[in-house]
């Protein structure tokens, strides 16, 4: 229970900064084989759909989330559950903080919950998160 | 605008293709980890597989020709819904083990729920998949609720 004992609610995990270009939505949307135009169709997105920009991906900003829980987990346990929602859009060149802070500590199932949040520049939330961890003996 | 939804799509929840199964590969794990910008040499290395992989391993390798103007293919187990653009939704997980390469994982999938809501722009049809993945052995690896949106 080593590491367990040194957590607490209100803890802030280390948040990671993820850079949105084309070269990356189209790695990703290549992985998942999803042809959706407005992720790589410029014209596109912007005169048929009436978004500012080329979109970013909705489930590759939870990974993002997802990510932010597991590089502070490390190998000291498994995520468990995890959730999240993608509530307002990004945009190819928009810059996205993820965020994570420890809501909840239960030491009797070793398990700690995470409220996540995948923040723009401006400081708005577009895809709020939820995880829950468990601790190796 | 309500009335999107009739009795007919609403007896489709329930609807449950057969199981898709495939084949976890280091390959298809790497590209996913190399992709979504993954830092631990576990997932970079195709050791291991990150917790959304599945996204990827399931998503339905779809013809040129089914695709709708947008580029998206509805998986066509589905009905035809009302609406045709797709937007980001939402998705919970609950994990029960990790993924592997040369795992073979099946994908049992249900629609098991859709609604509609006005949204600032206009109506908005929500509908869930449930799916759950299982091992070889059919010992459950992960179950996910998506929860999709069509505008």
């Amino acid at each position: 229970m080593g590491r367990l004992n040194h957590i607490a609610e209100g803890e802030l995990l280390p948040e990671i900064r993820h850079t949105t270009d084309t070269v990356g939505q189209f790695l990703y949307n290549a992985a998942l084989w999803n042809a959706h135009r407005i992720h790589f169709d410029y014209p596109y997105a912007t005169e048929v759909e009436g978004y500012p920009g080329l979109v970013v991906a909705g489930p590759l900003m939870g990974d993002w989330l997802a990510q932010c829980v597991e590089e502070w987990l490390g190998e000291d346990g498994r995520m468990v559950q995890f959730e999240y929602s993608n509530r307002r859009a990004a945009f190819v060149g928009d810059v996205l903080l993820c965020t994570g802070k420890i809501s909840a500590v239960d030491k009797a199932s070793r398990t700690a919950t995470i409220t996540l949040e995948l923040l723009n520049e401006s400081g708005e939330v577009l895809t709020p998160g939820r995880a829950v961890v468990q601790f190796t003996e | 605008m309500p009335g999107l939804i009739n009795e007919e799509l609403l007896s489709q929840i329930g609807l449950s293709p057969e199981p898709r199964i495939e084949l976890v590969t280091r390959r298809d794990i790497r590209k996913y980890s190399v992709a979504t910008n993954q830092r631990q040499q576990k997932y970079l290395d195709g050791d291991e597989a990150p917790p959304l992989f599945h996204m990827a391993l399931f998503w339905d390798v779809m013809e040129q020709n089914r695709t709708s103007p947008d580029g998206v293919a509805l998986d066509n187990w589905l009905p035809k819904f009302p609406l045709k653009r797709a937007m980001a939704g939402s998705l919970k997980l609950e994990y029960y083990q990790t993924v592997l390469p040369d795992q073979t994982l099946s994908a049992h999938r249900t629609l098991s729920d859709m609604y509609e809501k006005q949204g600032s722009s206009g109506p908005l049809i929500f509908y869930v998949v449930t799916t759950e993945v299982r091992d070889k052995a059919g010992e459950p690896v992960l179950t996910e609720i998506a929860t999709r949106i069509l505008r």
